[in-house]
């Protein structure tokens, strides 16, 4: 099913490069900063306090940065269910870049978690609580994580099956076995790939809505699943564009004019959102709050505009065509997007009393240390497998040849 | 290509219905409390902030001492506020015109008839008993995610910050301790003025009310915890606001009833989800019969697997050729 294989290709390319020595120092600083926290404690490393218990560990690598990694949510809702096969190849770079996010959100958890040696009480069913978001985000994830690996697999047992120097034989005999039987059932494991984010996105919203007393109602209502999902979709389409201009920056290769098109999509998606926002905050009595020109209205409206903004650029067909604007679109919708999240986790939540949060460096710098390791990640894959989609034509084959 | 952005469409209504349905759904149901449930009755006026509580609480709770920053030699057990060495604790409320005005407050666990902890612990940790209404924690199932603190309106959970295998605290009515061998907990107890009691809390209730009505005018009308997020087991009585003795305003309506509300709607016997599987895979799989695209892929795909079967072939033949 995902067997296009003449729409993908490895990107030849040297791996050690200057970038990639720089991730790694930040790599190994996080990792070395999460040993310290494993041994000194949580305490020790952040700032997170009896009324902020959650940082930006939870607001930015879970909330924020699993909605990043919808891209292959967004792609494969488009692909599959839209039926634009024009598409297809974007999908596994993607997939890759979903991995690796929703990678780092399940790191970023167990260094959160305090307790997390007993972390197997999820796989025990008399502990299980219904009741709980947490528990249907958790369980969901984890099952997204290994859905998201097994359709990035085929990408994998393709470089082994068409390795022509024949180096791991085993390898490759057990790649010819799982392939085709894999390619049956590929596509029930894809619409699990879309049902299951449409699961635990909506519910990363309905994470808020116990803590009413201490959300600010500019953010807090009952529909909080709604408006996450729609925000990942369109944060997953801002991913797919960014992901496909940056590395076409990185590694010098054509801009895939699939994306422009993609484009078109967003104003669709981001108008939806943005009606229902409002109704929300007018049904419930909430607009004059949003406007009143406080802190917390100044937070809403960076948001709004924001995301405003980048709706705006991509209605019109003149801006659509230029691929700088789509970029900056698509950074102002990431951006808003993200803000929303963190309005919603950190910003628009106050508890009762005088607690205050801002992030520690150490904190900074274990979130950054994750986040350099998944670009890393997908940095290393996409030169060692077929994952980025085709060049087409021969100028664009020569420019690349020429570049390294 | 119209017809499926029909589809699309619908598929996004049905998903939009089943993310919608919480709204469409009936008003939250009545919280009640348990007749047997039990909690505390305290009295701000009565209390004279002696803090026998505090220390008692600590002992029989073998809680670690909260040293005054500068005590260099930890001589005085003096908390700032409730934390992870700190269950319990006696605050002063000054009148900033009037000085000689003031009164005292204590925080503790409020066990809420409906607690929102206990609603957010993924694992269960988190336990209200049943019929005493006692809200616990077992720290030996609890994974440390800290939603039970986001979710307290309270603020009551704490947690062990500087610890390398820290651990949730709260107030637990001295379940395992007090209560267990003298039937009653430590901070009432040892209270030299009554100030706060233990009882059932429809009795302390209606005690509540009787010193209300016998005292006119020295109380607030407002009997904190009869109706906040839908009732607290633990009730105050006191001679100022409540605001002023530091709590906060809360609703009747529970937010952890909203919460669970949501969440069941959405997930009630799973329909939903394999609902929208079983709808996503009709359409994935009637769109990849009709792309034009699909056929030129199975071709490829054959010729792919004519390839692996060639190849296994040759293994074989190769291993039969060693033999």
């Amino acid at each position: 099913m995902a067997g296009h294989h003449d729409e993908y290709q490895v990107h030849r390319a040297k791996i050690l490069t200057p970038a990639f020595y720089v991730l790694l120092f930040f790599t190994v600083l996080g990792f070395l900063l999460i040993a310290y926290r494993f041994v000194m404690g949580i305490g020790a490393v952040s700032n997170l306090s009896d009324g902020y218990p959650w940082g930006i560990w939870i607001a930015y690598d879970v909330a924020t940065s699993t909605a990043f990694a919808c891209g292959g949510y967004a792609m494969a809702l488009v692909i599959y269910i839209m039926n634009r096969m024009k598409y297809h190849p974007l999908i596994r770079s993607a997939l890759v870049t979903s991995m690796f996010g929703y990678m780092l959100a399940g790191m970023s958890v167990m260094v959160d978690v305090g307790r997390y040696w007993n972390a197997y009480s999820f796989f025990i069913p008399s502990r299980w609580q219904p009741n709980s978001v947490m528990f249907e985000v958790a369980v969901c994830i984890m099952a997204y994580n290994v859905v998201l690996i097994i359709e990035v697999l085929p990408a994998i047992l393709e470089r082994f099956i068409h390795m022509k120097d024949n180096r791991f034989p085993k390898l490759k005999h057990y790649a010819m076995i799982i392939y085709p039987k894999l390619d049956k059932v590929l596509i029930f494991i894809v619409i699990l790939g879309i049902t299951l984010p449409s699961m635990h996105q909506s519910s990363l919203g309905s994470m808020l809505i116990i803590a009413k007393s201490k959300l600010n109602p500019i953010w807090h209502t009952e529909i909080l699943p709604l408006l996450f999902i729609i925000n990942a979709l369109y944060i997953g389409y801002a991913t797919v564009i960014f992901e496909s201009f940056a590395s076409s920056m990185a590694f010098r290769r054509p801009f895939e004019k699939e994306v422009q098109q993609l484009s078109r999509i967003i104003p669709y998606v981001t108008g939806i959102w943005l009606t229902v926002r409002f109704i929300d905050l007018y049904v419930r009595g909430q607009l004059s709050a949003a406007f009143a020109g406080d802190f917390y209205s100044w937070m809403f409206m960076a948001e709004m505009l924001l995301i405003l903004t980048g709706t705006y650029i991509l209605m019109w067909n003149q801006y659509r065509r230029s691929p700088r604007m789509v970029f900056i679109a698509a950074m102002f919708l990431l951006i808003g997007g993200g803000w929303f999240r963190f309005n919603v986790y950190l910003i628009g939540f106050k508890p009762h009393g005088n607690w205050s949060y801002f992030p520690s460096l150490p904190e900074f710098f274990i979130t950054i240390g994750l986040v350099a390791f998944e670009i890393l990640g997908y940095m290393v894959l996409v030169k060692l497998f077929p994952i980025m989609p085709k060049v087409h034509g021969h100028e664009a084959t020569a420019e690349t040849a020429k570049a390294h | 290509m119209k017809k499926t952005r029909r589809d699309f469409l619908k598929t996004a209504a049905a998903g939009g219905a089943l993310m919608l349905a919480p709204l469409s759904a009936s008003a939250q149901q009545e919280i009640k409390a348990d007749d047997e449930a039990v909690g505390m009755f305290y009295d701000s006026t009565l209390c004279v902030g002696c803090k026998a509580c505090v220390s008692k609480c600590k002992q029989v709770n073998d809680m670690a001492a909260a040293p005054m920053p500068g005590d260099n030699d930890r001589v005085w057990d003096a908390p700032n506020d409730l934390d992870y060495r700190t269950r319990n604790i006696i605050k002063l409320y000054k009148d900033e015109q009037d000085p000689t005005k003031h009164a005292y407050v204590k925080y503790q666990c409020m066990h809420c008839i409906k607690p929102s902890c206990v609603s957010a612990c993924p694992v269960s940790a988190m336990q209200k008993e049943a019929g005493t209404g006692i809200v616990f924690y077992d720290k030996n199932i609890c994974i440390g995610c800290r939603y039970c603190q986001v979710a307290c309106p309270f603020n009551i959970p704490k947690f062990e910050w500087p610890e390398t295998f820290p651990k949730i605290v709260k107030c637990d009515l001295c379940k395992f301790t007090n209560l267990k061998l003298k039937n009653i907990p430590a901070c009432c107890e040892v209270c030299p003025t009554n100030a706060v009691i233990f009882g059932k809390r429809k009795d302390l209730l209606a005690e509540a009310k009787r010193r209300q009505a016998e005292n006119p005018g020295k109380y607030e009308k407002h009997i904190y915890g009869e109706f906040e997020v839908g009732g607290t087991n633990v009730i105050y009585l006191a001679g100022t606001s409540f605001d002023n003795l530091g709590f906060p305003e809360l609703e009747k309506e529970s937010a952890a009833l909203m919460s669970e509300h949501v969440q069941h709607t959405v997930y009630k016997g799973f329909i939903a989800p394999v609902a929208l599987y079983g709808f996503l895979a009709f359409v994935a799989l009637r769109n990849r019969k009709s792309a034009e695209e699909v056929a030129h892929e199975h071709e490829l795909e054959h010729e792919l697997e004519v390839e692996i079967e060639h190849e296994l072939e040759k293994e074989k033949h190769e291993k039969e050729g060693k033999h």
